[in-house]
């Protein structure tokens, strides 16, 4: 429920705040974090990926997604679909073993009569659906009946009972170790092949409860697979090789198979963890991992033979097959999923249209454009599209469960994320599924240790050369790739202008890159500027990074987004912000040390204005310096891997993401063990970093006078003081010009006059400036005035402005600085804002009634909504956990009040603060079930969710519509074979518990998995353990 | 240490005169006499005042160098308070605060000017009044023999005093509680405080809780916390400009302190309770009247003088107060805006557009460092307050600007940053 800020104004405007502001957390896009789990059922070609957090993220056709999330961060282990069954399992840590109802995740506990304390090794769900076998390390194998999960008398099958028909010479005394694996036959049901770890594998006959036939195998077993027909099945080993079994009855005992083979032998290899057969075209594959602890799998088929290299380990994988004729290969990696087209000859891999990698190279900024014109957004593909050509098919993809019922977006939007090692990826992120459009590089304007022009072509296409020459034929494939080449090339800032298709990047190492869009490859030299941001000032050295070497010699750079001019600040410190005007054809750009500002149009340094404080020591320190030798070596060990990875000797794999992780927990940790103490003095205005330029914004105002209005610029830092210039953009406020006459020399070149400087009192960091019309509205952005796209902005009445400090918000009236308004965020609820934004929100209730309201997010990770220009508190949510730093610093909002921020390094929560605007999936899923569609029944799966859902719902077949759409008796929606699963705005009013959940739709078949440490008790009771969220 | 506040008195009360009290009875004294003892040097005068019209300071300044023959010299007065602290009398106030303080006998030490400045001190006095009298007042120049006792602290003229802490609120308060402001603005004193979480034991109706809260750790040496002598080490903090700290984590405390620290209040359960302002009652009989007078104030804050709970007067009294208006308003006029005046648009733009446009087009490091005129300052700083100030100054400074060449100003134009300072 939206919590509303105590304020006296609250009453009168509560009516309104409903249909302004609604809170929702939407959609989780990106790959999800330390995936531990994979299934798939082919029935509802749904693939469901667990997580070590304790997610599950079931996904179909693009469009078709929902997540559960577990209450208690427990790692999910294995997910079994159970085709055509109404409830799942899962196997959690908590010692408990529960069911659930599928569809919202509630758990039922696990019944009273099973041995204690026996972890949990493999499940198999039968096809019949009516037992779960489940094998244990103890070696035992114990039988479940379904729904119900009551254990099966005098089922069990201990070990004892198999060693008693074992040949002596095979006993030898010893156990059979921990179950491996359960495999069932494929054409007679009720026979089950178990694994033991010893290498023993037997057919058991579940009927008879007898042995049909005992394979003596040596090797300790890693994994089995029957061949479709039912006559041979494969065992895999730890020594890296695999065994064809015949089963043939009649035949009790069976000592060798009939061909065994290591692949990559003879020298010792590593396990094959798992295998596949499917028989008509291919053969299994076989992760392996021979070459140290390269991730791999192999996919065989005749003489075809292709390792495939990834950056991550493998976690699972499986075959998109119809009648054993597999289509597609879908590796789950732990950084991202491989789907590999098996039909195409090559075996070329597949884009995926979800779970994008998001952190294939850390994401260090982002940008959000709401409604991207047509035009540019159709070159923007074009480019991308070029750019993907070579490397992928554009056959269909092959997961298409479920059917996606979301309109089309009514406008394009686009989220560019700025990556640590130079590019800048533009996502479509109109709907549900984040898909890649298109990446630039900036690394090819500098002259880089790497230099791409040794190996112009992507490195993913090489290893076509190496897989004649080299044995094992390995092929990478996969785009994670956390090593950056030269962290100096990170994007730290963005601005496109969605008009004039003008971008500025600004990096890491002070370049400021100002690019243009081209739907031509062209080669040229790209002009470059130094701006000396220091001035004359003296005393102060550098002692960060040196500034990147700009390339000498013209770079050819492909169609999209091609540099024309790139400005380097002195020092070369990290950009902290940038604004671009495409129609005055100047970017302002700002560091630690001063702002500057240029007109790219002359290639022309107009002004630069140092911030610096006197006494301001840290500035200088760069922000490497401290850790630099560190960091050096990990960057120079980073290459090392890189080119190892190439030339294919051994590579250690550390995952950087997860290092800083630790990192950052122990530093966490430390804080809390340190006696907590705060010294309470107010800011000084020789606080160190004083002079890093937080905020710039071009605005046409008044600051001259309250009659002439014209270019200015604004400029905010760290210590509270702002800075504004009155611009002379020669062409603009063209009326002034013939005023004065005969200043057409003059007028070639761009002028900045300093006109204000404001000190805050309170001298907090400046975040935000923006300047407000005669209305109160936020000024248009460039073109949009003059190319009639917006409203005109409101010139006869007095402007102000707002400047929004990491304390207050205040209003200043304009040309004359006098506070008019003002909100002290920090000294009455005592949190910092971190993220501004002026947002427009718009009714539902009326169509065409909007209001600009401001957007603050705190420090503590809650939303605050003010109006403007009167800074009224409208409305508080919580948003992020205040612990969460990196999802707070994430942060990106959208004109129309949606939001992304990073819940791990590799996905976008994202998040509405609109009631009308809002992203979420909205889809049905085909069930192969006739439906008992009473309320009664509905009514009933509803109400053991919301008391205590420890009760299964078994036969509740017909609730398979989201707990939403029943609370909003949506019943129409059901129908007999297909369940149309809507999912409506107005919810979240309605039912507390269900307010920030995601929709669950859920499948006819359902999901079980299986938990670490997998202990399991009997009798404990069942706490839900998922919930909806 | 006291630093004490004494705000401009505005007003003398008249009633505080009747409320001088007789303890010893003096010989032909009546009611409406002031006996005094005036002390230069080495000598001491003994003399009546008149109570009701005493005059002014200048008035008795001429009659205690009449009396003391030094005619011409330039002396500086002071007086022992009911404390014994010596204060300064050098204004109409503060004589007439000496005058109805005496107590019956107004001691008057008069020192030249052109020695070295009067070392005021608290306590000092008082101390000598117990064990030696008044006779070893300190003086400049004499080596008191009793300096190593405790050495004096300095202590400026009253009118260079400033109000930097009180205690407010007191008849709203629970007598557990008390509220204290702090006053940043103009020192160069850090406030000089810790903060720290911890547990706080609550007696509730369903018996006694602990909740977490927010405590003083430490009071930094010298600091102003410490000097007010109002808040220590264990206090529990409640509130802080008014707003409950409940539920606030240490940062958003700290966040909450740091944002009002140039007008802290804040609301504490001190560690201590022994000083809790009602309790003092009894023992303030002597010096209530006296140290709220001094501050002549107008009742809406007590001013604190002393760490001594004795100075302490009734609090009900003396801060029938109101507490003082949000300060929201200072904290505006604080926001310094300093203004260009170059940009008046069509004088800058004449200036710009006749003269030297090529200097426009060099990039900004290439700009003119040979500028010999005298470089007039393009700025006028304008405070809020005082706009009528600045605009006047502002047109002087544009006539002068314009009389200025061309090149100066448009170096000043270009990179006025370097040349304003705060």
């Amino acid at each position: 429920f939206p919590a509303v800020l105590p304020s006296p104004h609250m009453s009168r405007r509560k009516s309104c705040d409903f249909i302004l502001f609604s809170f929702n957390k939407t959609v989780e896009h990106g790959f999800p974090h330390q995936p531990s789990a994979l299934a798939f059922d082919p029935k509802l070609q749904l693939m469901a990926i667990g997580t070590k957090s304790g997610a599950i993220k079931v996904y179909g056709a693009p469009g078709v997604e929902f997540t559960g999330l577990h209450k208690d961060t427990t790692a999910v282990t294995q997910i079994h679909f159970l085709p055509g069954q109404v409830s799942s399992m899962l196997l959690s840590s908590l010692t408990h073993m529960r069911s659930k109802i599928r569809c919202d995740f509630t758990l039922s506990p696990l019944p009273p009569l099973f041995p204690s304390a026996t972890r949990v090794t493999v499940l198999l769900l039968l096809r019949s659906c009516d037992l779960l076998c489940i094998g244990t390390e103890g070696g035992g194998v114990y039988f479940l009946q379904l729904p119900r999960l009551s254990l099966k008398d005098n089922h069990t099958l201990l070990q004892d009972q198999v060693t008693q028909s074992l040949p002596d010479d095979y006993r030898c005394g010893k156990s059979l170790g921990p179950v491996e694996s359960l495999q069932e036959h494929p054409q007679q049901s009720g026979k089950i092949l178990i694994g033991y770890s010893r290498g023993l594998v037997v057919l058991w006959d579940l009927s008879t409860r007898h042995a049909d036939q005992l394979f003596l195998g040596k090797q300790q077993l890693e994994s089995l697979v029957w061949e479709r027909t039912g006559n041979l099945f494969v065992s895999s080993h730890n020594d890296g090789g695999y065994s064809v079994w015949p089963v043939t009855s009649g035949n009790t005992c069976s000592h060798q198979p009939v061909t065994s083979t290591i692949p990559y032998g003879p020298f010792p290899c590593k396990a094959i963890s798992k295998i596949l057969w499917r028989t008509t075209q291919t053969g299994g594959g076989m992760p392996r991992a021979s070459y140290g602890d390269r991730h791999c799998l192999t996919i065989q088929q005749d003489k075809d033979h292709v390792t495939l290299d990834f950056t991550s380990r493998v976690i699972d994988f499986f075959t998109v097959h119809k009648f054993d004729d597999p289509s597609a290969l879908v590796v789950l990696l732990e950084e991202e999923l491989v789907v590999i087209d098996l039909q195409t000859p090559g075996w070329p891999s597949l884009p995926t249209p979800y779970l994008a990698p998001l952190h294939s190279s850390a994401i260090t900024c982002s940008c959000h454009i709401s409604s991207v014109p047509p035009k540019l957004w159709e070159r923007l593909v074009n480019a991308g599209k070029a750019q993907q050509g070579r490397q992928h098919t554009h056959r269909s993809w092959p997961i298409c469960g479920g059917k996606n019922l979301a309109p089309p977006p009514k406008q394009q939007e686009l989220l560019l994320t700025g990556h640590e090692d130079g590019t800048v990826r533009f996502w479509d992120a109109s709907g549900v599924a984040l898909t890649p459009l298109y990446k630039l590089s900036t690394a090819n304007v500098f002259h880089t240790d790497c230099d791409p022009s040794e190996d112009p072509q992507d490195p993913s296409d090489d290893p076509d050369m190496q897989q004649e020459e080299e044995w094992p034929p390995f092929r990478k494939v996969g785009c994670f790739d956390p090593y950056s080449d030269d962290p100096r090339l990170g994007i730290q800032k963005i601005s496109l202008c969605k008009y004039s298709n003008k971008l500025v990047v600004a990096g890491t190492a002070g370049q400021v890159i100002v690019l243009g869009l081209s739907d031509e490859r062209s080669d040229h030299l790209v002009d470059v500027s130094v701006v000396d941001l220091l001035q004359d000032r003296e005393g102060f050295t550098w002692k960060g990074h040196d500034r990147l070497e700009p390339r000498l010699k013209p770079a050819p750079f492909p169609p999209g987004f091609q540099p024309l001019v790139l400005v380097q600040c002195l020092p070369p410190a990290s950009v902290t912000a940038v604004a671009l005007h495409a129609e005055w054809n100047l970017i302002a750009f700002g560091t630690s040390h001063g702002f500057g500002l240029f007109d790219y149009h002359r290639r022309n340094a107009v002004l630069a204005r140092c911030t610096l404080h006197p006494n301001d020591s840290l500035a200088m320190e760069g922000p490497l310096s401290r850790v630099k030798s560190l960091k050096k070596s990990l960057r120079q060990s980073f290459r090392r891997i890189r080119k190892s990875r190439v030339s294919g000797k051994k590579r250690t794999i550390t995952t950087p993401t997860s290092k800083v992780q630790e990192a950052n927990a122990a530093l966490a940790e430390q804080e809390e063990v340190a006696p907590v103490q705060r010294r309470i003095e107010p800011r000084s205005a020789d606080d160190s970093l004083s002079g890093v330029v937080r905020c710039l914004c071009f605005a046409d105002t008044f600051l001259r006078d309250g009659t002439h209005h014209g270019p200015t610029l604004w400029a905010g830092t760290n210590s509270g003081s702002v800075y504004a210039y009155a611009l002379e953009v020669p062409g603009v406020g063209t009326g002034r010009v013939c005023e004065r006459g005969g200043a057409s020399e003059s007028s070639v070149c761009v002028e900045a006059v300093l006109g204000k400087e404001i000190q805050l009192m309170h001298r907090a960091p400046v975040v935000s400036i923006c300047v407000l019309d005669g209305r109160g509205k936020p000024l248009p952005d460039p073109y949009e005035a003059s190319q009639d796209l917006a409203i005109t902005p409101d010139m006869t009445n007095a402007h102000s402005v707002l400047i929004a400090s990491e304390e207050q918000l205040k209003v200043f009236s304009l040309p004359k600085v006098s506070a008019k308004t003002k909100f002290k965020l920090t000294a009455h609820e005592g949190c910092r804002v971190r993220k501004v934004a002026l947002v427009v929100f718009s009714s539902t209730a009326q169509e065409d009634y909007s209001e600009h309201t401001l957007v603050c997010l705190t420090n503590l990770g809650d939303m605050h909504l003010f109006n403007i220009p009167g800074l009224r508190p409208q409305v508080r949510y919580d948003c992020i956990r205040k612990e969460d730093i990196s999802g707070i610093a994430s942060c990106v909002f959208t004109k129309n009040g949606q939001g992304f921020y990073l819940i791990s390094p590799s996905e976008y929560e994202r998040f509405s603060l609109s009631a009308k605007v809002i992203t979420e999936p909205l889809f049905s899923v085909q069930l192969d079930r006739p439906l008992e569609p009473t309320p009664a029944s509905k009514w009933c799966v509803l109400m053991c969710l919301l008391s205590d859902g420890t009760t299964t719902q078994p036969q509740a077949n017909g609730t398979h519509k989201n707990q939403m759409g029943q609370a909003e008796g949506r019943s129409e929606h059901t129908h007999t074979h297909s369940l149309s699963l809507s999912h409506t705005h107005t919810h979240t009013h309605t039912f507390p518990s269900f307010h920030f959940s995601p929709p669950f739709y859920s499948p006819s078949s359902s999901l079980s998995s299986l938990s670490e440490p997998l202990k399991l008790q009997p009798g404990l009771a069942g706490v839900p353990l998922w919930s909806p969220w | 240490m006291v630093l004490s506040a004494v705000p401009q008195p505005t007003s003398q009360p008249g009633s505080r005169m009747s409320r001088q009290q007789q303890h010893r009875t003096p010989l032909k004294l009546t009611d409406n006499v002031v006996e005094v003892k005036s002390k230069f040097e080495a000598e001491y005068r003994r003399f009546a005042l008149k109570k009701n019209g005493p005059g002014g300071f200048q008035e008795f300044y001429r009659l205690l160098q009449t009396i003391h023959h030094i005619p011409g010299v330039d002396v500086l007065l002071g007086y022992a308070d009911v404390h014994g602290d010596l204060l300064p009398i050098n204004n109409d106030d503060n004589f007439h605060k000496a005058v109805s303080s005496a107590n019956p006998l107004l001691r008057i030490i008069i020192t030249k000017k052109e020695d070295e400045p009067v070392v005021f001190g608290t306590n000092s006095l008082q101390r000598r009044k117990k064990g030696l009298g008044l006779t070893g007042l300190r003086t400049t120049g004499s080596g008191s023999t009793h300096s190593k006792n405790k050495p004096g602290l300095m202590i400026g003229l009253p009118q260079n005093f400033r109000q930097i802490s009180s205690i407010i609120d007191v008849d709203i308060l629970p007598e557990t509680h008390r509220r204290v402001r702090l006053h940043k603005h103009g020192t160069h004193k850090p406030l000089g405080f810790y903060i720290r979480d911890g547990v706080s034991v609550r007696v509730t109706p369903q018996g006694v809780e602990k909740v977490p809260g927010v405590f003083i750790s430490r009071l930094v040496r010298g600091g102003l916390a410490e000097s007010t002598g109002l808040l220590g080490v264990n206090d529990e903090i409640l509130e802080v400009n008014g707003i409950d700290v409940a539920g606030k984590s240490l940062d958003q405390v700290t966040d909450m302190m740091v944002a009002n620290s140039h007008n802290l209040i804040v609301t504490v359960k001190p560690a201590n309770q022994r000083n809790n302002v009602l309790h003092r009652g009894s023992k303030t009989s002597v010096g209530n009247s006296g140290s709220v007078g001094s501050a002549g104030s107008t009742g809406s804050a007590l001013s604190h003088d002393s760490p001594s709970p004795a100075s302490q007067s009734n609090p009900i009294t003396a801060s029938n107060s109101i507490a003082e208006g949000d300060s929201d308003d200072e904290d505006d006029d604080g926001d310094v805006i300093l203004e260009n005046d170059c940009l008046t648009p069509y004088n800058s733009h004449r200036v710009t557009n006749s003269n030297n446009t090529n200097l426009n087009r060099d990039s900004p490091n290439n700009r003119p460092h040979n500028s010999t005129v005298v470089r007039p300052l393009p700025q006028s700083v304008s405070l809020p307050n005082s706009i009528g100030a600045s605009l006047s100054d502002s047109s002087t400074m544009m006539s002068s600007h314009n009389g200025n060449t061309a090149s100066s100003s448009q170096e000043s134009m270009r990179e006025d940053g370097n040349i304003i300072t705060l």
